[in-house]
This record gives structure tokens, C-alpha cells and sequence, in this order.
């Protein structure tokens, strides 16, 4: 009966390996230029905690396979050192690995977070709220005019807070619900949260970044393929969070270009 | 020739007086709200993240917070008596309809009576929630999923009420809950017509979302039709 367990056991270990070495599970399209690091940091991980799942399944099934049947009364063996060196054991191992991940990981998130975009990044601004997303570029002025929340006005179409009135500056803003970007520019998106957190989310462009109320946040990356992505909301922000998400619009720069100018005509 | 002419005349005169005899007691003003001005653009609603509502609209729906007609006809100004009417001793049996079609209020602005039956129907394949923001009456904001039968609701206080969507932040839309039966809210052309008013002295009120409120005072002999025309300023911003 226990090498029977041990053998099930041992089977199920490989089993549940078997698709994740054999990539049965297709990673999504990948259109970011550092969507790479990012990819082979997540199968560093997983073959990282593969390979420790496994030996510690296989090892609990050798220990079930080579101890089972034992007679009443034999005695039993420790390895030397007792509890304190099993525990001193896991301790550096785990320790090892859980270090091993965050340095070799570091590229990949300093490439993203610690280095400054490009001078001629192009600058978008997101609001998020409950529960869309909505876009601001600078228009022809090139700047961004000031936010007033209390002119917030959802039904006229002033989802950001412009003062039209007032700031000549705001006129030429464009305010979008779809994030057209060209292609191969660098992007920064500067994110600002009007109500709860949100998060923005495009698995394509391996970016997940939280909004928070309060600080003025921003990711910045480069996308290299053409398409319509969809661009969702990973925090629990309220009754509509399953239904806040926008399209991320990844157009030539021709295609941009006229894009944005048909947006301006709107406003 | 002129004989039958003048008996024609005359005859139509009969009858004329005979049918506002018979007709119901009381004056009536009447008139047109317009605009002079610049109003603000309005902007084509994106729908995209929820395509069901999308794809209802051939052209984009755009914003509704100034509607106009033409000849600067302003639309969805509501035009009421706001002093000299009595109260109305109950209000109508009849509900006021609210629906939700397209991602859309319909109508923009519903004018209803203090205590009248508000029935909110969801006819969209999506959920919506119905979240009016009134100031004197007591607040509430109920979900809606696709589907479900209309639910009622009442206001015991007379206000504006603005109406919002939070999970389709374009959707705004107002209640107008009103004193008395003495109410019309303007459509294409901008006129109006309230009749069956005694006669009296009267303030007659235009309130518009944007434009906010405007009140003359009219007084009613007999059973006279007397003109009241409104006209609001309007703003490119």
C-alpha cells in the first residue's frame, strides 16, 4: 500500500510538470521591447520552482517507497545534527533561491522602473475611475493644461476636470477613451487615479501598474507591433470593476498622426 | 359672393367658440425657449468598452447637456409653474418612465410629480446602476443587470436631480420632480404649452442643466392664451 502511494505520488509530481515543460501553456503574444526580460525572468521562476517542487515531490515519494512495510519496533534513524541542521538546510536553500530570483529579476524591473524614458518619449496621461479609463494628449500646445477636480463633468464629456473656461491651455488637450499609440515610440504614461486604485494592465505589453489616488505615477515602454490590445483593470475597485477596461491602439505613425487629428476635431 | 363669404366667417366663428366652451376651463401660456449665443460643442460619446451599447448606434451618440433645435430652439428646458399653483391634491397614477437603451437615458430629462411613481427599466444587455445625486431628497443607487423587471421608486421633495451611470461614466441624464402638473419639457422646436391654468397670478420658471434657472411672472384672466418666450445666454465654454 505505501509503495503504491509512493508511486502515485511520484506520478502526479511528473504530471503536473509535464505541461509546463513541454509549453502547453502559450505565453500572449509579446509586443513590448522589454516584454522579453520579462519573459524569461517568469520561466527563470518557474523552472526555478519547478525544479524545487519536483526534487521535493520525488524525494517524498523515495521516502514513502523506501520506508513503508517497516516492521513494528525497528528503530529509526536520524541524519546527524537533529531538527537545527534540517532547519539551518532549508533556511540557506530557500534563502538562496528567493535571493537568486530577486537578483537575476533586477534587470528586468530596473529596465522598466529605475531607468528615465527617452527625452522625446511621447506623453500620454491616464485617468482612471471608477470604472473606465479615459486619455489625455497635450495637443499641438504640447503641454498639459491643470487639472481642476471640481469641474469633473462626466456628463459633458469632461472627464479629467479641464477648465475650458479659463485655461486657453485646455482647449487643444485631447481627451480620448482609447490609448492610440504609433509604433516603435517610446511612451510614457503618466497615470493618475481619480477616485480608488485601479490598475493598468496590458498583458502584450507585459505592463502591470497599480493607479493610486495621491501619486502621480508613470510606466514608460515601447510598443513594437501593430494591433488592438485590450487594456483591463486588475484591482478590485467596485461594483463595475469587471467591466472597466479600454483598447490599446498600437497605429503606424502615419495611422496615428490622423488619428489624432480626427480626436482633436471632436473635442 | 360676399354673402357666402361672411356666412362661412361667421359660421367658423360659431364654432370656434363653441369648441373653446367645450373645451377645458382656464388660460394658458404658451411660448418658445431659445438660446442666443455660442453653445458648447458636444462630443461624440466612445463606447467601445461595452460593445452591446456600441454597436446600437450607427453614429456615435454624442453628449446631451445642450440639445438644440432649429432657429436656436433649446431643448430639454423644463417649463413650470413655481409659485401661484396650488399643489396638486395627489399625485398622477400614471409612472414616469425612465429607460436605459444603448448605454442612454431616454428621455434626458424626465419630468415628473412630487410622489408620482418613477419606474427605471433596463433594457440593455449589460448591467447599468441608476445613481441620481439629489441634495434635499434621500440618495440611494441601485444596480440593474440585464434582464431584470423595472423597479419603482419615489421623491417626496421637490428638486433637480442629475442621474449617473458609474459604470458608463457618459451616461447622465436629470429628474426633474415638480410641485404641480403644470410642467413641459421643450423638444425639437423649443415651444411649450401649459394649459388649464385658473386664473391668477403665476411665476413660470425654465430650467436648463447647463443654463440653470429663469422665472417670469405671468398673471391669467379668464381663459386667455398669454406668450412667454425664454432665452438663455449661452457659452462656447
Amino acid at each position: 500500500m505505501g509503495k503504491l502511494f509512493a508511486v502515485i505520488l511520484a506520478l502526479v509530481a511528473l504530471a503536473s510538470a509535464y505541461p509546463i515543460v513541454t509549453h502547453m501553456y502559450v505565453q500572449p503574444v509579446d509586443i513590448s521591447t522589454h516584454g522579453h526580460a520579462i519573459d524569461e525572468q517568469l520561466s527563470d521562476t518557474m523552472a526555478e520552482s519547478g525544479f524545487a517542487f519536483l526534487g521535493a515531490q520525488l524525494l517524498l515519494a523515495f521516502f514513502v517507497w523506501r520506508f513503508s512495510n517497516r516492521k513494528n519496533g525497528s528503530k529509526v534513524k536520524h541524519l546527524p545534527g537533529g531538527a537545527k541542521l534540517m532547519v539551518a538546510t532549508a533556511f540557506i536553500l530557500v534563502g538562496t533561491e528567493v535571493l537568486a530570483l530577486g537578483v537575476l529579476g533586477q534587470k528586468a524591473w530596473a529596465d522598466v522602473y529605475f531607468t528615465a524614458p527617452k527625452q522625446d518619449a511621447l506623453q500620454i496621461q491616464s485617468q482612471a475611475g471608477q470604472f473606465a479609463f479615459y486619455f489625455r494628449y497635450p495637443g499641438v500646445d504640447g503641454k498639459f493644461a491643470p487639472l481642476h477636480p471640481d469641474k469633473i463633468d462626466e456628463g459633458n464629456g469632461n472627464y479629467f476636470g479641464l477648465d475650458l473656461a479659463n485655461d486657453v491651455e485646455a482647449r487643444d488637450d485631447v481627451v480620448t477613451a482609447e490609448l492610440a499609440i504609433p509604433v516603435n515610440r517610446e511612451i510614457q504614461l503618466l497615470m493618475h487615479a481619480k477616485d480608488v486604485n485601479h490598475s493598468f494592465y496590458v498583458r502584450e505589453l507585459r505592463i502591470q501598474q497599480d493607479f493610486v489616488p495621491g501619486l502621480d505615477l508613470s510606466v514608460h515602454f515601447t510598443a513594437t507591433k501593430t494591433g488592438k490590445y485590450e487594456i483591463v483593470c486588475t484591482q478590485l475597485c467596485g461594483l463595475g470593476h469587471y467591466n472597466m477596461k479600454a483598447y490599446l491602439n498600437v497605429l503606424s505613425q502615419e495611422d496615428f498622426d490622423k488619428w489624432l487629428k480626427e480626436k482633436a476635431s471632436e473635442q | 359672393m360676399a354673402m357666402k363669404q361672411g356666412f362661412i366667417a361667421g359660421l367658423a366663428a360659431l364654432v370656434a367658440s363653441a369648441v373653446m366652451y367645450a373645451g377645458p376651463s382656464g388660460g394658458t401660456i404658451s411660448g418658445k425657449v431659445t438660446y442666443e449665443g455660442t453653445p458648447a460643442k458636444q462630443k461624440p460619446i466612445d463606447m467601445s468598452k461595452e460593445a452591446s451599447c456600441a454597436k446600437q448606434h450607427a453614429t456615435p451618440l454624442t453628449t446631451e447637456t445642450v440639445v438644440t433645435g432649429p432657429n436656436n430652439a433649446l431643448e430639454n428646458v423644463v417649463v413650470y409653474i413655481s409659485a401661484g399653483a396650488p399643489d396638486d391634491p395627489a399625485p398622477p397614477s400614471q409612472p414616469a418612465k425612465f429607460d436605459q437603451k444603448g448605454c442612454q437615458y431616454i428621455p434626458h430629462v424626465l419630468a415628473l410629480q412630487v410622489n408620482q411613481t418613477l419606474e427605471i427599466a433596463n433594457d440593455d444587455q449589460t448591467s447599468h446602476n441608476i445613481h441620481p445625486l439629489p441634495k434635499t431628497n434621500r440618495e440611494w443607487n441601485k444596480s440593474q443587470p440585464p434582464g431584470t423587471p423595472p423597479f419603482s421608486e419615489k421623491y417626496d421633495k421637490p428638486e433637480f436631480i442629475p442621474v449617473k451611470c458609474n459604470i458608463h461614466p457618459w451616461m447622465h441624464g436629470n429628474f426633474a420632480v415638480l410641485k404641480n402638473s403644470h410642467y413641459a419639457v421643450t423638444q425639437g422646436e423649443g415651444g411649450f404649452t401649459l394649459p388649464n391654468l385658473p386664473p391668477g397670478k403665476y411665476t413660470i420658471s425654465a430650467w436648463h442643466e447647463s443654463y440653470g434657472d429663469q422665472s417670469q411672472e405671468v398673471t391669467i384672466s379668464g381663459s386667455e392664451t398669454k406668450t412667454v418666450n425664454f432665452v438663455f445666454k449661452a457659452k462656447p465654454y
